[in-house]
């Protein structure tokens, strides 16, 4: 079959844990526009979730540092996080290995991956799943693209990755629905935890939206650092559902700074029913 | 290598809730396990969240044992920041407070 889905949304985990300290309007109306992902989601009759996700050392550390990861499971669980802490019921997610296998077999025609038979899930996954899979009925395929420890795959490799993914979607009889899940500027457990970059985030998303391809591989992560905090490299993921969408554009759902949620809380969604347009 | 190993520590400590149990009631013995500085083992035993911090430990890493230990998110924010006043700015790492980076 194909894609039959693609969007990106915010995965923090103050989004659950922290959310009867936000103001009630703003994190409602973000709320409901997840709530508008998981129908468009559902709407779309997908077989399989692959979500590309930027991991916080729940599987994978220092000493044997994947650049992506692919989960080939059975089943996963999560979140990993106390479950007071993040807000949600740790449980068990069934995954899609039969899936993964191939999609992975296919993607690394175009570029190495690493997989993992095992896998707990972070925020960086629970959090769209509590509100996008409530019932955590449809399986599942988790990406890591590492974001944490340097060196960090460039963005150009994030869009290839992607654009990997495609090719192999469209060569599996499934459907397939991909997100991507980050922040965009954020300065996640530092004591600047709060500090939202808006302006940087709508320079960023305004080129993610229109799927152009330049403007977002010429982000340098240095300049990032200082200008959108460490949790910025989380646009990887972003960068990387581009690419699967590559000559599609999307739709912004939702956006909002929510200090105490620690990120510009984002929902956007590709529109993949038009015709691709050239990049 | 030790700052490595203080970071494996709370990897393992999240991921394992066997090791978390063990560590609950025979801390020494655990972190005899572990290539650490005397100052390394101080921040970890007292707990010392803000030299933690200082030290460069990375902050997804960092905020689980913050609330691991008991820290309130507001306590564990307040603990970075005395940290940077009472020891000096981040030494090392990513995770460091956006004032610093120019």
């Amino acid at each position: 079959m194909s894609l039959v889905f693609a969007g990106v949304c915010s995965h923090a985990p103050g989004i659950t844990g922290r959310r009867e300290r936000a103001d009630p309007v703003v994190r409602d109306a973000f709320y409901a526009a997840y709530e508008r992902m998981r129908l468009a989601l559902e709407a779309a009759r997908p077989d399989a979730l692959v979500v590309i996700a930027a991991e916080h050392f729940a599987n994978f550390f220092m000493n044997n540092m994947p650049a992506i990861c692919v989960g080939m499971g059975e089943r996963y669980e999560g979140p990993i996080e106390d479950e007071a802490w993040i807000g949600i019921r740790r449980t068990r997610v069934p995954g899609a290995p039969d899936l993964s296998r191939r999609l992975i077999e296919d993607v690394m025609n175009d570029i190495d991956l690493a997989y993992a038979q095992e896998w707990k899930f972070d925020h960086g996954i629970s959090v769209p799943l509590h509100f996008l899979t409530p019932r955590y009925d449809l399986p599942v395929i988790p990406v890591n693209i590492n974001c944490q420890g340097p060196p960090l795959i460039p963005l150009k490799r994030c869009y290839e990755f992607g654009r990997a993914l495609r090719r192999a979607c469209n060569a599996a009889p499934e459907r397939i629905a991909v997100i991507g899940t980050g922040g965009i500027s954020h300065w996640p457990a530092t004591p600047d935890s709060g500090k939202i970059n808006e302006r940087w985030d709508r320079e960023f998303l305004g080129r993610f939206l229109a799927n152009r391809r330049e403007e977002l591989l010429a982000y340098r992560d240095d300049q990032t650092w200082r200008e959108a905090g460490q949790g910025g490299f989380e646009i990887r993921t972003y960068i990387a559902l581009a690419g699967a969408a590559e000559g599609h554009t999307g739709e912004l759902w939702f956006y909002a700074p929510i200090p105490i949620f620690a990120v510009g809380c984002t929902v956007a969604v590709m529109n993949l029913d038009g015709k691709a347009q050239a990049a | 290598m030790s700052l490595y190993d203080v970071q494996k520590l709370i990897y393992q400590l999240n991921r394992d809730a066997q090791l978390r149990e063990r560590f609950s009631t025979d801390m020494e013995t655990v972190l005899t396990e572990y290539d650490l500085s005397d100052e390394e083992r101080r921040s970890i035993l007292e707990p010392d969240v803000g030299l933690l911090y200082v030290m460069g430990v990375n902050g997804q890493l960092l905020m689980h044992y913050a609330a691991l230990r008991g820290y309130e998110w507001s306590a564990y924010m307040e603990a970075m920041r005395e940290g940077e006043r009472k020891y000096g700015p981040v030494r090392t790492g990513l995770y460091t407070s956006a004032g610093s980076r120019s």
